[in-house]
């Protein structure tokens, strides 16, 4: 009779603590502030700046659904992962969503059980190289040691590469950006492997970046983008729709200069209105209030502001848009309609 | 006419099992064996639970698909289409290989920083203290470090050995000391009796068994003789004879040749590679560990009494025989127990490894296994299991030895 009462409070406990996790929205709300998890650090991308506050082109996603969900940009908690680190911390519910240059992959989503909501980089695997080793293409590195971060996709394509190949390499296992570019640095290892966006801005942060060239060679697709756990879709909406709002923002010529102005009243595109809540009823549908999305863009700009301010050609790390342009433009980046 | 009858039964109530001393303790285990049922039965039923809110089952299968990634250090064949459970195996290699070097350096540091701390000569007990106390008070994790970032950042790439006039050149001509680790040849054989090189090195090292076999026959041998005659024969080189010859001539018919290694394309080829992480994580660990096992030779030699030296000085014993024949087989008896400890905490710490990416079993199957699989209830289950068994060995083997050393009663 007693163990009966103590395994049904066991029991009701237990689905009451699996109802609670299944909530992010509720949780986050409650808590007051996102639990976002970043890199332990790659320039432009996402690094404390001097005054300790993070920024970067992944941060910016973070405070872009923290602006949707609380009102708030800087209602972020940021956790540095590893690569390594990164899925166990989403998974056990340590952080809401993860934003750390992930790429998409089929295992990912499915075995791993984690719900990618969209890309918000086109990216593929690339190689940096001293220049005066003299090397111009991946095929010549022959017996080269590679630095190489554990746990990522860089490091299956790797494997990948140099066994189809028929070549050679000795791979050094690190943790994280900031220690391969120390061991690269200091010549313990030849090459150092990771995606060219992660390369372009670790070389950024050289003292002669013109000493080291990326291969031309491209080894793989590595389309990165936020991610968080399967099974709370409410959730996976919400992040999915602020990061479309934000490449939409960009589309429709939504910037933070005029978005006050196309904001304060309803104008004469309607797929406007609705993103920004001046007609109809989308902020709703997503349990949000109705300018959740003016928010989300007034926390950092649309998409293309991003790009421009974290990681675009005028910035040190310089990278051009690329596939990352609109697909009017001619590039991948493509919103659903807001309808 | 009576009848004696028993005096009224009192039944058993319920009350009985807490006031009645014969019972209370019994209810007592009954009840924490009930709680301790429950707490184990809720934290699996949590773990189930949970697993399936996250949509996870528990499933082995993982260690027999293609693990998809290269690991550096390979004792055994492996690539990167062998298996996740393969992996687990190259590092499980990987870290008894690292485990018994450690054990072994820290143990021959540790006895000998043990005796010189208690050495009369003021500079060397004062150094040793230095090294005992500076070693056992800084975290292990910076020394693994610190040591690696030394031998990184002091030591030349190997592009400093190549061209006409290299800034660097190689020690004896043999060895190649690189920011990447150390060269050092290596013997191989010509013509193989097997093609596998380790059924050739155990050939080498049965007959080399054998040798020291022989050996030993020989000394019990000569002391028979001596017990005899009172005169022990000279057997230095019958002994030198016997440790050398078999095993060369089994070496010159395999054709053992040394691989020197050399400069090819990006990297020193050739000979046997001992990488930096290795090499820091060895050092580290043995010079960490070697410092405990000293207190604990110390505290040893200390345990022996006084009386036992000034005996043997009484003798005529010199100090170095006193402290090899009189003292230190005393005092193991005082030393081995904790020694076994000190065995088991170097092997745990061996898991450290991954911060400077030494591929152990941590960092294969407890690292980039879990991580590309997300089977980490499984990895870490096994994991565990694993250094649960390697500890259980090691103490056991210790044990085994500590019962032939330990005192003898009779």
């Amino acid at each position: 009779m007693k163990k009966t009462v103590i395994l049904g409070a066991l029991t009701v406990a237990g689905l009451a603590a699996g109802a609670a996790s299944a909530a992010t929205l509720d949780d986050v709300k409650a808590r007051g502030n996102l639990n976002c998890g970043v890199s332990t650090g790659l320039t432009g991308f996402s690094a404390p700046d001097a005054n300790g506050v993070w920024q970067g082109f992944d941060v910016a996603v973070c405070r872009a659904v923290a602006a949707a969900v609380l009102g708030d940009p800087m209602a972020v908690e940021f956790v540095p992962t590893t690569g390594q680190t990164r899925f166990t911390a989403l998974a056990s519910g340590e952080i809401d969503m993860l934003a750390r240059n992930t790429t998409w992959t089929f295992s990912r989503d499915n075995d791993l059980k984690f719900e990618f909501v969209g890309v918000n980089y086109y990216d593929g695997q690339g190689f940096m190289i001293p220049k005066e080793l003299g090397v111009s293409s991946a095929k010549e590195l022959d017996g080269a040691t590679v630095c190489i971060q554990t746990g990522t996709t860089t490091e299956l394509n790797l494997a990948d590469f140099f066994r189809v190949n028929n070549i050679s390499y000795e791979p050094v296992p690190i943790e994280t950006n900031a220690e391969a570019q120390q061991q690269y640095l200091a010549g313990a290892c030849d090459v150092y492997t990771t995606d060219a966006s992660g390369l372009a801005a670790t070389r950024a942060s050289f003292e002669a970046p013109g000493d080291h060239v990326i291969l031309p060679e491209i080894i793989s697709k590595e389309p990165l983008g936020p991610l968080v756990r399967h099974g709370d879709n409410e959730w996976g909406d919400i992040v999915r729709w602020t990061l479309n709002a934000l490449i939409a923002a960009e589309e429709y010529g939504v910037t933070s200069a005029n978005i006050g102005e196309l904001a304060s009243a309803p104008g004469n595109n309607p797929e406007i209105n609705r993103l920004l809540g001046t007609e109809g009823e989308l902020g709703a549908m997503i349990g949000l209030e109705a300018d959740w999305a003016q928010k989300a863009i007034m926390a950092n700009g649309n998409y293309g502001e991003i790009f421009e301010k974290n990681i675009g050609e005028n910035t040190p790390i310089g990278l051009s848009r690329g596939l990352n342009a609109q697909w009017t433009d001619g590039g991948l980046m493509y919103s659903p309609p807001f309808r | 006419m009576t009848t004696m009858t028993d005096p009224p039964g009192r039944g058993f109530r319920l009350s009985q099992l807490i006031y009645d001393t014969r019972y209370r303790s019994m209810t007592i285990q009954v009840v924490a064996m009930i709680l301790l049922m429950l707490l184990f039965s809720w934290l699996v039923s949590n773990t189930i639970h949970n697993l399936q809110n996250l949509g996870k089952d528990f499933d082995f299968g993982f260690l027999s698909q293609p693990s998809g990634y290269d690991i550096n250090q390979r004792l055994i064949d492996y690539n990167s289409q062998s298996t996740h459970g393969r992996a687990a195996l190259v590092g499980i290699i990987n870290t008894v290989l690292v485990a018994f070097l450690g054990c072994a350096l820290a143990t021959i540091l540790g006895v000998i920083a043990g005796v010189l701390r208690l050495s009369n000569n003021w500079l060397v007990s004062r150094l040793m203290a230095v090294y005992v106390e500076g070693f056992r008070n800084v975290p292990l994790l910076l020394w693994i470090v610190l040591i690696f970032a030394l031998m990184t950042e002091s030591t030349p790439a190997p592009s400093a050995f190549r061209g006409e006039n290299p800034d660097s050149t190689m020690l004896f001509d043999v060895f190649a000391i690189t920011n990447r680790g150390v060269y050092i040849p290596a013997i191989h054989f010509g013509t193989p009796f097997f093609d596998n090189g380790f059924f050739n090195w155990l050939l080498v090292l049965i007959v080399l068994g054998a040798s020291i076999f022989g050996i030993q026959r020989l000394r019990h041998w000569a002391t028979e003789k001596q017990e005899a005659t009172g005169a022990r024969p000279t057997t230095w080189y019958f002994i030198l004879g016997l440790l050398v010859i078999p095993t060369a001539i089994l070496m010159v018919l395999m054709g053992a040749f040394w691989d020197i290694p050399s400069l090819q394309g990006f990297n020193f080829g050739g000979g046997i590679h001992l990488r930096n992480s290795l090499i820091a994580l060895w050092l580290a660990l043995s010079l960490y560990t070697g410092a405990f096992i000293a207190e604990i030779v110390r505290g040893g030699i200390l345990a022996v009494s006084k009386g036992q030296t000034e005996a043997a000085y009484a003798l005529g014993l010199r100090p170095g025989t006193t402290m090899n024949l009189v003292i230190l087989p005393q005092a193991m008896r005082v030393i081995i127990p904790p020694l076994i400890s000190q065995f088991l905490n170097l092997t745990k710490n061996s898991s450290l490894a991954i911060a400077v990416g030494y591929m152990d079993v941590r960092s294969t199957l407890g690292g980039i296994t879990i991580n590309q699989t997300g089977r980490e209830l499984e990895g870490m289950l096994l994991l565990g299991l694993f250094y649960l068994v390697l500890s259980l060995l090691i103490s056991g083997a210790m044990n085994i030895y500590n019962a032939s050393v330990k005192l003898k009663e009779r």
